[in-house]
């Protein structure tokens, strides 16, 4: 297992250097350009000679290989992603600051759909066409069909209107108060982990129902099991090696989710930053996010192969 | 105990068992009777699609269902009339006092537990047995079904079993309980030939170590002979003849029993013996032809066989047969 770990990380290199080339190439290709933002910004009059000087001091008069070869020398050797053109903060800290948030929301966006989908999926399966099954199912399809942005607006503008409550936009850190924290993180999380849930269920309800039909479970009421046991204990591991595929495709447009929920929320997450990054041309700081995600999609895509190890004895014994 | 010295362990009157089809219900088992002996093996021999394996599943009331149904009869297991029991006396039931053995050893293990969990599992669940000790209980069950290295292979997962050796698991787990009666499925059809009369001479082996009665459900008569007290024949979900098992070799009596018995590969006889196969098909269920459904099919087909049903009939002390034919005899 340990070595098969290894060389599935080892395998992951030449991926993560390509994926490099494409976001630091296509980060360049924006339209717009960060040298006229600036002059315009801090009203410099666009000068040749200011132009040249902006960009010299920012390397960017170099040819594109070299400035690429020095960013991901510096991003391998010392885990560099350079500074803000704007803040010269450095990008690594502004970039994993940001992770920190936007992965908790991705995480607690999963634990939600996951803590709907699996037991719903389950028992619409053991009661398939009943009126539970029909209620679980038209759920799913709901919340599959109702957009994440729709649904935040709607939490956004309704409560306000009736109640006089809304999510509050002023971001509280987990260690300045983590109830209230975390309680600002569950709306949006509930939207995207419901959304989420609902192709998950349905993938598990379908399994289920191709699992409850197997020779082994039949084996398994034969032996005297009760409903829970049998469900739990035997079919449900079964059913989750392709489930867990689904989540596993469903994570990238989890992270896609994030930016528009941390948008909508002013959650200072990864997304937020992105898209301040975007608007001012940032070029670090995008190539830094975009180069983060996409170490994470694979990461997550390597969490998703071995947990099938986990669920299922061939592929730990292959 | 309810169940006397006299009464038989188990007594079945009347089985019907519906399933629901495109072309509306058919009956798979049609008023089956038949009666199980404490310690005795029963064979149950018919054609494919004849209705053993779902009147094997409605004894444990593991009927698919919603499609399938129990409609009519008794399923009386030592004194208890098993349809009657609600959901948790049903499961003490199962694996515990009768547990069965299914034809297809390749799928009837779960695939992602271990071979100790899925052995050690009924002392669990019926004895309360913890499980430290009842994964003891499943490595000595192990060497009573003769697998090698058993200790090793409690961590062992399905799939790196053999179909013979997935097949002394199962019967390593119908066992575990020592339970009075024991259903096996066709335990053999799906393996290899060289390994089936081991496995079917070791079911017998230990059925009789644990006194245990067995219900042996096959479409080969040749493995009656060797392993079989007394004998059903089922044809279309009726049984047609029942009777001891010499009563069916040396005295078989119901046209399908004979075609049955013709069709078979005989040491007793002259290997010259041309086989005669049974000619025609089983009748499909949905569309049961009138009267004896043996008669389309029968060479001694006559008057009253196409337009009413004929009724088992006692012939001999423990002989029954369903046919009006006397010629037949
Ligand atoms: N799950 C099912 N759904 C519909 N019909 C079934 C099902 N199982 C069995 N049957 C019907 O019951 C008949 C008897 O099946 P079975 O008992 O499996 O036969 P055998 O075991 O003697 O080969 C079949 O011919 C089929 O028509
Ligand atoms: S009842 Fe008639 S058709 Fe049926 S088996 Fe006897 S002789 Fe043949
Ligand atoms: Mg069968």
């Amino acid at each position: 297992m340990q070595a098969y770990i290894i060389r599935r990380l080892l395998a992951l290199v030449p991926t993560l250097l390509f994926t490099s080339v494409i976001v630091f190439i296509t980060v360049r290709l924006i339209p717009g350009d960060v040298i006229d933002l600036m002059l315009t910004e801090n009203d410099i009059g666009a000068t040749r000679q200011s132009r040249v000087q902006i960009e010299a001091a920012l390397g960017f008069d170099k040819p594109m290989h070299v400035q690429y070869f020095r960013w991901i020398g510096a991003v391998l050797l010392d885990g560099d992603l350079g500074r803000s053109l704007w803040q010269t903060t450095p990008v690594t800290e502004l970039v994993m600051e940001r992770l920190a948030v936007t992965f908790e929301l991705g995480l607690m966006a999963l634990l939600i759909a996951l803590i709907v989908a699996l037991p719903l999926g389950a028992y619409s399966a053991m009661r398939q066409d009943t009126i539970g099954d029909y209620v679980g199912r038209s759920f799913a399809i709901l919340m599959l069909a109702i957009p994440g942005f729709w649904k935040a607006t709607m939490i956004m503008v309704f409560p306000s209107i009736w109640w006089g409550w809304a999510p509050e936009v002023e971001f509280t850190p987990f260690r300045d108060d983590p109830l209230r924290h975390l309680g600002q993180m569950l709306i949006p999380a509930a939207i995207l982990g419901t959304a989420m849930s609902a192709v998950t269920m349905r993938m598990t309800r379908t399994m289920m129902l191709e699992v409850l039909r197997q020779d082994y479970i039949r084996t398994a009421w034969a032996k005297g099991l009760g409903e829970k046991l049998v469900v739990m204990r035997h079919a449900l591991r079964n059913a989750l090696i392709p489930v867990v595929t689904v989540i596993g495709l469903q994570a990238p447009l989890l992270i896609g989710g994030t930016v528009i929920m941390e948008q909508i929320f002013v959650i200072p997450g990864m997304g937020l930053l992105l898209l301040e990054a975007v608007s001012q041309r940032d070029y670090p700081i995008i190539t830094g996010v975009f180069l983060v995600v996409g170490v994470a999609v694979l990461l997550i895509n390597l969490l998703v192969d071995l947990s099938y190890g986990l669920l299922d004895p061939k592929v730990r014994y292959a | 105990m309810a169940g006397s010295m006299t009464s038989p362990l188990l007594q079945v009157r009347g089985l019907t068992v519906q399933f629901r089809t495109d072309r509306g219900f058919v009956n798979a088992v049609d008023s089956v009777s038949l009666n199980v002996d404490a310690g005795e093996t029963l064979a149950v021999v018919g054609e494919s699609g004849s209705g053993k394996s779902v009147t094997a599943l409605s004894l444990l009331r593991l009927v698919p269902s919603p499609q399938g149904r129990i409609v009519a009869g008794e399923v009386i297991f030592d004194g208890q009339d098993l349809l009657t029991l609600d959901d948790r006396q049903m499961r003490a039931v199962r694996g515990n006092r009768i547990a069965m053995i299914f034809q297809e050893p390749m799928s009837s293990l779960n695939p992602t537990l271990t071979m100790g969990l899925q052995v050690a599992e009924p002392f669990s669940i019926h004895d309360g047995t913890p499980w430290a000790a009842a994964l003891g209980k499943a490595k000595t069950l192990l060497d009573r079904v003769r697998i090698p290295d058993s200790g090793a292979r409690l961590a062992a997962y399905p799939h790196q079993f053999s179909g013979g050796m997935r097949q002394r698991v199962m019967i390593a787990m119908a066992l575990a309980c020592r339970p009075r009666m024991i259903i096996a499925d066709e335990p053999t059809t799906a393996l290899d030939v060289t390994v089936q009369a081991q496995i079917l001479d070791l079911l017998k082996e230990l059925t009789q170590e644990t006194r245990s009665a067995l219900i042996l459900i096959t479409h080969d008569l040749g493995v009656v002979a060797r392993y079989a007290d007394r004998v059903c024949v089922m044809y279309a979900g009726r049984i047609v003849e029942t009777g001891t098992a010499r009563d069916i070799y040396e005295r078989a009596s119901h046209p399908y029993t004979r075609a049955l018995m013709a069709s078979i590969p005989r040491l007793d006889r002259d290997t010259a013996t041309r086989l005669e196969p049974i000619e025609g098909y089983p009748p499909s269920l949905a569309q049961l032809p009138p009267g004896c459904a043996f008669h389309p099919r029968c060479r001694f087909a006559a008057d009253p066989c196409g337009r009413r049903v004929p009724m088992l009939e006692k012939i001999g002390e423990r002989h029954h047969r369903a046919c009006f034919v006397d010629a037949a005899v």
